[in-house]
């Protein structure tokens, strides 16, 4: 266990340095570069511009500018936002309860209710149940979901009047029931791809595990089917579904562009888009490296916890 | 239990079987999976009843437990369980009983145990379901049925997860689980067809034991006419969903009526201790020649804890004259697949030699062993498994030539010549591999390897997956290839029965290494090493003294 945890954790770090050296690398060599703004505005020389460069350290060679950068990252110092001068963890830092808040809430709804449909679509299979999860499932997974927040906010902000259009929260009032309202809305259309997504494989994961043949020997056995279901046919369907979360863990931190925007939520997802719009790059680079981290602590935390459930990986 | 029902079978019988038909969902090849079946399970004797494929033996188990899928219906008929019919039962009735008066043991160890929880806990689970008692007692149970079974150290037993167990262990812990309420009825369906020859002595042995101590009835389902002849008091034969020929063991082995209990046991493979003849014209020069051939695995992290290295095969030596069979035998994990592998190089050695035709193919590239690999062809064990789903047979056959040369034109009259030589229509070249059964697809898997005219053939477990009338019919194809071409052969089995029909020197290989080496006749008659001796003893059916009761070797 100790050797696989060792194993994996040098992996992960090894495949952070590669993701670091072709993002920045991609940044840089990307034509037009940070300064390209300041090309169309009438006010800079050309001069002014070389002189900014060489403050920004941006006139040395493009390896001794990553590394650099790279050395800073280590040291905690992720560089200072081109817009207004602060620093690009706190930038970051500032947009992640957002985030967490939006994407924790879909994805706690996409989980639940998700595997709650697949298991019982599985369990049924075939029954009308079964067909109409099915039907719902490809609706969600087709239609984009800023068409769904649009609707949304139609139906229940303009004419209803239940639900507000967007924002976290109405300005001075920071009461966690008013989080909760303006959550309501933005979560639900977030978390029905995810809905769709999450119930096909528990569907399909339901369905590997009771052909298997333990589930035969219970039934042998004269357990009762719920038993059957709960002890024999979930735990052993939820395993692959592991992985499946960890590789969720990213996106929840990361944000939804097109959810973030169409309900004006203030978290990573719209930072990334305004960041981007900006040639922010220190920022940029800064959030697709918070992203890489993410994507890689999340496999890492997946097969720790497949490694604990399940004692053919973890005692072997 | 339920007292309106009437026992109608008399005090000593367990288990009674009355006119069942069971139906197949429409589309499929027969309406019926049984039809009319009757038969009676004794009280504590043991009823084997024996069928290929097909024959529709689980599908009685099943309707026996109450487990058949939902979509085969039970249409008519009787089963009496000590005195009540289950037919019609309801649901939760049905799942009372299992487990207590009647319990079932698979085939697969492997997979019918939960991977996820330990062996005390699913021994525990069946007690509970019955309200057998406290967990404290259901864990002294459970350690007593572990200690009943066979098992070493039941205490540390109970803790283990199954994937630490092997598979004979496994199907130990199978059949404490099924013992623990003392059930009336025991069901085995194969149980031990997965298993190696020297465990399925040991495993036959056990029931046998446990069912004399308990005076338990066992309906044992197995394909294997030596099984039978080992355990079975009273036999049942099926075909097609029929039952064929019922009656006592003595009875039915030695004097079978039905003509398809004849052929069955004609079809099944016996221990020759004959030597096949010599051919006349057999030159001296070796064709394959194997030196000191050694392959290990490596497995786990070099970096990181603990690396297992595994010797798969170790100083391995021997020599193929032209036109012979060299058998390799061996249980699994014995290394007899891997050789097979080096020799048709998909593995690449670790050290030796091998000389085909003087050359030594280990040390050659991948490059330049290409033209050399037509020469060398193999034989699969799965016939399912072995053919691309997606490519008609006469793609299968003609894509090596082609890629080695031959035009196609050639290549397609060549492959229908050859799919009428092994035995099927010239038509059976457009149509997928799908279409065929299990032993037509054996036949197309051999005419693929003989496209190539090979000097070499390695067959792979060829008949393992094969019912034994089919089984009967690939040994004389390949009999006959080997009588008209001179082909040599490497034959991989571990079923020391087909081996002597087919081989003229037999290696035993254990562990990686080859134990002993000589013809059948030295082999099953006369083994030198212990091991061979044990591996002779246990296979079923053939106990030394045994009088054949049908000399059938066809």
């Amino acid at each position: 266990m100790r050797g696989f945890l060792l194993n994996r954790l040098s992996q992960s770090l090894v495949l952070l340095v590669i993701v670091s050296i072709i993002g920045f690398g991609i940044l840089n060599l990307l034509p037009g570069g940070p300064l390209a703004q300041f090309g169309l505005d009438p006010g800079m020389t050309q001069q002014d511009i070389e002189r900014l460069k060489g403050l920004l350290g941006l006139d040395r060679p493009i390896w001794i500018q990553y590394l650099d950068w790279a050395w800073r990252l280590v040291r905690g110092d992720w560089g200072h936002s081109f817009r207004d001068g602060a620093p690009v963890l706190e930038v970051i830092g500032s947009h992640l309860f957002a985030t967490l808040l939006l994407m924790g809430s879909s994805t706690a709804i996409a989980i639940s209710i998700g595997a709650w449909i697949g298991i019982r679509g599985a369990t049924r299979r075939y029954s009308l149940f079964d067909y109409l999860a099915t039907v719902g499932a490809m609706v969600a997974l087709s239609v984009p979901t800023f068409w769904f927040g649009l609707v949304g906010i139609y139906v229940f902000s303009l004419k209803l009047g239940w639900l507000p259009a967007g924002n976290m929260s109405e300005i001075g009032d920071a009461s966690i029931l008013g989080y909760l309202h303006h959550l309501i809305l933005p979560s639900i259309v977030l978390s029905l791809v995810h809905v769709a997504i999450w119930s096909r494989y528990m569907r399909t994961a339901t369905l590997d595990a009771i052909s298997q043949d333990f589930v035969k020997t219970a039934r042998a056995k004269g357990l009762s089917e719920r038993r059957i279901l709960m002890k024999h046919v979930v735990g052993n369907a939820l395993l692959p579904m592991i992985t499946l979360a960890g590789m969720q863990l990213p996106s929840v931190l990361t944000g939804a562009l097109v959810t973030e925007t169409v309900f004006t939520w203030p978290g990573m997802g719209r930072l990334f888009l305004d960041s981007l719009g900006y040639s922010d790059y220190p920022v940029v680079m800064g959030l697709l490296m918070f992203s890489a981290i993410l994507v890689l602590l999340g496999n890492l935390i997946a097969d720790i916890v497949v490694a604990i459930v399940d004692p053919r990986i973890r005692l072997a | 239990m339920v007292a309106s029902i009437q026992a109608v079978a008399p005090h000593d019988v367990a288990l009674s079987v009355r006119d069942l038909t069971v139906n197949l969902p429409q589309g499929m090849e027969r309406t019926h999976a049984v039809k009319d079946i009757s038969f009676d399970l004794k009280r504590g004797q043991i009823l084997c009843i024996i069928g290929e494929s097909g024959s529709g033996k689980s599908v009685t188990a099943n309707a026996i437990m109450g487990l058949l899928p939902k979509v085969i219906r039970l249409s008519s008929g009787v089963i009496q369980l000590e005195g009540m019919n289950i037919i019609g039962m309801s649901p939760d009735k049905l799942r009372n009983l299992r487990g207590r008066v009647v319990s079932m043991i698979f085939q697969d160890p492997l997979s019918a145990l939960n991977p996820l929880m330990t062996v005390g806990a699913q021994i525990d689970e069946v007690m509970a379901a019955h309200g057998f008692g406290t967990p404290q007692i259901c864990r002294n149970r459970a350690i007593e049925l572990l200690t009943e079974v066979g098992l070493p150290d039941p205490e540390l037993m109970y803790h283990q997860y199954p994937f630490r167990l092997s598979g004979g262990q496994r199907q130990r812990v199978m059949i404490a689980m099924a013992l623990a309420l003392e059930p009336t009825v025991l069901i085995a369906d194969e149980p031990t067809t997965a298993l190696d020859v020297t465990t399925q002595a040991q495993i036959l042995q056990l029931i046998r034991d446990i069912q004399r101590r308990k005076g338990m009835s066992v309906m044992f389902i197995t394909h294997d006419f030596g099984v039978v002849a080992e355990i079975a008091d009273s036999v049942v034969v099926m075909e097609k969903g029929n039952v064929v020929e019922q009656g006592s063991a003595e009875q039915v082995l030695k004097s079978p009526k039905h003509p398809y209990t004849q052929r069955l046991i004609a079809a099944v493979p016996h221990l020759t201790g004959e030597d096949r003849p010599r051919p006349e014209a057999a030159s001296k020069e070796p064709i394959l020649k194997v030196e000191g051939l050694v392959k290990t695995y490596r497995g786990g992290s070099a970096l990181f804890g603990a690396q297992r290295v595994v010797t798969a095969v170790n100083e391995v030596s021997f020599e193929l004259a032209p036109g012979r069979t060299l058998g390799v035998v061996g249980e699994s994990g014995s290394g007899k697949s891997s050789l097979g592998r080096l020799l048709i190089k998909l593995l690449d050695s670790d050290g030796g030699g091998i000389l085909f035709e003087g050359c030594d193919i280990a040390k050659l590239s991948e490059a330049k062993f290409r033209p050399l690999r037509p020469r060398i062809q193999m034989i699969f064990q799965d016939p399912f498994a072995s053919l691309n789903p997606r490519s008609t047979v006469g793609h299968i056959m003609t894509v090596g030539p082609v890629a080695h040369g031959m035009p196609y034109a050639q290549a397609r009259d060549e492959a229908r010549a050859l799919l009428a030589h092994v035995g099927l229509d010239a038509g059976a070249f457009g149509r997928y591999p799908h279409e065929f059964s299990g032993g037509q697809r054996q036949r197309i898997g051999i005419a693929r390897a003989l496209m190539f005219k090979p000097k070499l053939l390695i067959a792979d477990e060829a008949v393992s997956a094969l019912d034994v009338s089919i089984q009967a019919q690939i040994l004389q194809l390949l009999d006959q290839i080997q009588r008209e071409t001179g082909v040599s052969m490497v034959f991989i089995t571990h079923d020391l029965r087909v081996a002597s029909q087919i081989c003229d020197e037999i290696a035993v290989m254990q562990k990686g290494r080859i134990v002993e080496r000589g013809p059948p006749s030295q082999i099953f008659l006369n083994p030198q090493a212990a091991y061979t001796r044990q591996l002779v003893a246990a296979i079923p059916g053939e106990r030394p003294g045994n009088a054949r009761p049908v000399a059938a070797n066809a």
